[in-house]
């Protein structure tokens, strides 16, 4: 079990006491969701589809990768890690 | 420091003239106007509803010579043209009929976007984010950028006296390092892609709370700006719309907008409402849109960019989806041209009708030969295709391929001898 810091955009910082950085523990990123859900309730059907797969219109990085040219949520997050979460709607 | 989405003082006394609220693309919630740009519960993106008053043609036609004529139809205050902006847009719109007899067209167009005040489109765009982020109560006017856009909110922050935040890609064009450095303001180059620098923007943007990022935060705002490219085609066609246009994509906002321009002119009842075809641009070292509608998929996949192409360089395009959508239900198409296909676009339209436009000019006259060829796009009807900005910000691209034709001494006999006449 690794423990990550993972970054939180705004406009999920009201499920997290307003935090923009909070820790998080889990081998992949699937697993660092569930977490984060277990501490702060919400926050994976706000990042994922019915589906259980990451929205539309959310990036999420392990490090420096878009976890979409990785494994998506099966990206290994090791120890010490920086997970990210960002609108995707951005940019041009 | 934790910060909640309106912790920039932003408070609802804005003056955002017709704009009522911000509706998600994707879920339809919809939240009041403020300083948001993503959903809260899907993190779709936010699309301005407006309840239009009674614009007319004439009531367009007597207004500025310059983007705010449309000020009735974007989330700007009323008295827009009274504070200090680069008064951006009615560019030309130029009959091409050297470059359309070279392509077997019948009636062709370039709206030569070049023309606005620091040479791109980006200018339309930013003059809204710019009115609107004064509005909203944001002090640092900001952007990721290819480049045009550095330059566009340098030099609108510099004319409006507030301070600029641009980061750009280090390997930028060094024609667009220099035109946005000389504007003065915080300028950053950024180890990366555009792709990486859009995601160090939003994550600045989730902390400094005055800095509104206009393509980032104040996006819903910003993109509206390019409805003008739109609205102004159709008024300068005489108040009607062309029966196909060919649009250049990088994130793909600019091409979803005119096609939502052409639909408000629709309903507004100030042109006929006529099918029309949109067509998208993309350079094959960059082609995630094309590759999708060429798969028939809905989702965009992101690609990692390379191509000389650099101000349509966005690997994962934020409005994609939009594009396709507007495309096949249009009945139109997303075509993608080589680098190799881009220089010889740019030349064709300096030597045919003496526009020398950027890469992306390049990729949608290239993309044009592409579509025509391949019989995707009528020739026989009237066409309009975008030049987005100025050949004078991409050298690098025909450096190599274009030339004086002879070096003389200073004598009328060298100039017979070499036999130029």
């Amino acid at each position: 079990m690794s423990t990550v810091s993972v970054r939180i955009p705004t406009i999920l910082r009201s499920l997290t006491g307003g935090e923009s950085e909070v820790k998080a523990e889990g081998a992949t990123l699937r697993a660092v969701v569930a977490d984060l859900d277990a501490n702060h309730p919400g926050i994976a059907a706000r990042v994922l589809d019915d589906n259980g797969k990451i929205r539309r219109f959310v990036n999420v990085y392990v490090g420096d990768e878009d976890v979409r040219f990785a494994e998506g949520l099966d990206t290994p997050t090791p120890e010490g890690t920086q997970v990210s979460i960002i609108p995707a709607v951005a940019g041009g | 420091m934790a910060t909640t989405p309106a912790d920039n003082g932003y408070t609802s006394s804005a003056d955002l003239g017709p704009a009522t609220a911000l509706t998600c693309r994707e879920c339809g919630h919809s939240r009041e106007l403020g300083p948001y740009y993503a959903c809260e519960q899907c993190f779709g993106p936010l699309e301005i509803s407006y309840d239009f008053g009674g614009v007319t043609r004439e009531s367009i036609e007597a207004g500025p010579r310059n983007i705010w004529r449309y000020r009735g139809l974007l989330p700007v205050p009323s008295n827009v043209a009274e504070t200090p902006n680069t008064e951006p847009g009615l560019t030309r719109l130029v009959r091409a009929d050297q470059l359309a007899e070279s392509l077997g067209l019948q009636r062709l167009w370039v709206k030569d976007d070049s023309g606005n005040p620091t040479h791109s489109f980006k200018d339309r765009v930013v003059a809204v984010a710019l009115a609107a982020a004064r509005e909203l109560g944001f002090k640092v006017l900001a952007c990721p950028s290819t480049g045009n856009l550095a330059n566009a909110v340098a030099a609108a922050a510099a004319r409006a006296g507030i301070r600029s935040a641009v980061f750009v890609p280090s390997d930028l064009e060094a024609q667009k390092i220099i035109t946005t450095a000389v504007y003065g303001g915080l300028f950053v180059t950024v180890d990366g892609n555009y792709d990486d620098v859009n995601r160090l923007a939003s994550e600045i943007a989730g902390e400094e709370e005055d800095w509104a990022f206009v393509n980032v935060n104040v996006r819903p705002y910003y993109a509206e700006g390019s409805k003008t490219l739109g609205y102004e085609i159709a008024e300068q066609l005489g108040w009607r719309l062309p029966d196909q246009i060919v649009i250049p994509v990088a994130s793909g906002s600019q091409l979803t907008k005119i096609d939502k321009a052409f639909q408000e002119l629709i309903k507004l009842g100030l042109v006929e409402d006529r099918p029309y075809r949109v067509f998208g641009a993309q350079a094959a070292g960059c082609d995630p849109v094309a590759a999708a509608f060429k798969a028939g998929h809905d989702v965009v996949r992101p690609v990692k960019p390379s191509t000389i192409a650099k101000s349509l360089a966005i690997g994962n395009p934020a409005d994609g989806p939009y594009v396709l959508d507007v495309v096949r239900r249009t009945g139109g198409a997303v075509e993608d041209v080589t680098d190799e296909q881009v220089v010889e676009g740019i030349r064709l339209l300096a030597a045919t009708e003496g526009i020398f436009g950027e890469t992306a000019g390049g990729v949608t006259v290239a993309t044009l030969r592409k579509l025509v060829e391949a019989g995707a796009l009528d020739p026989s009807a009237e066409t309009v295709i975008i030049n987005s900005g100025d050949g004078l910000k991409t050298l690098d691209a025909v450096s190599s391929q274009v030339a004086p034709s002879a070096n003389i001494p200073p004598s009328l006999d060298a100039f017979r001898a070499a036999g130029l006449a």
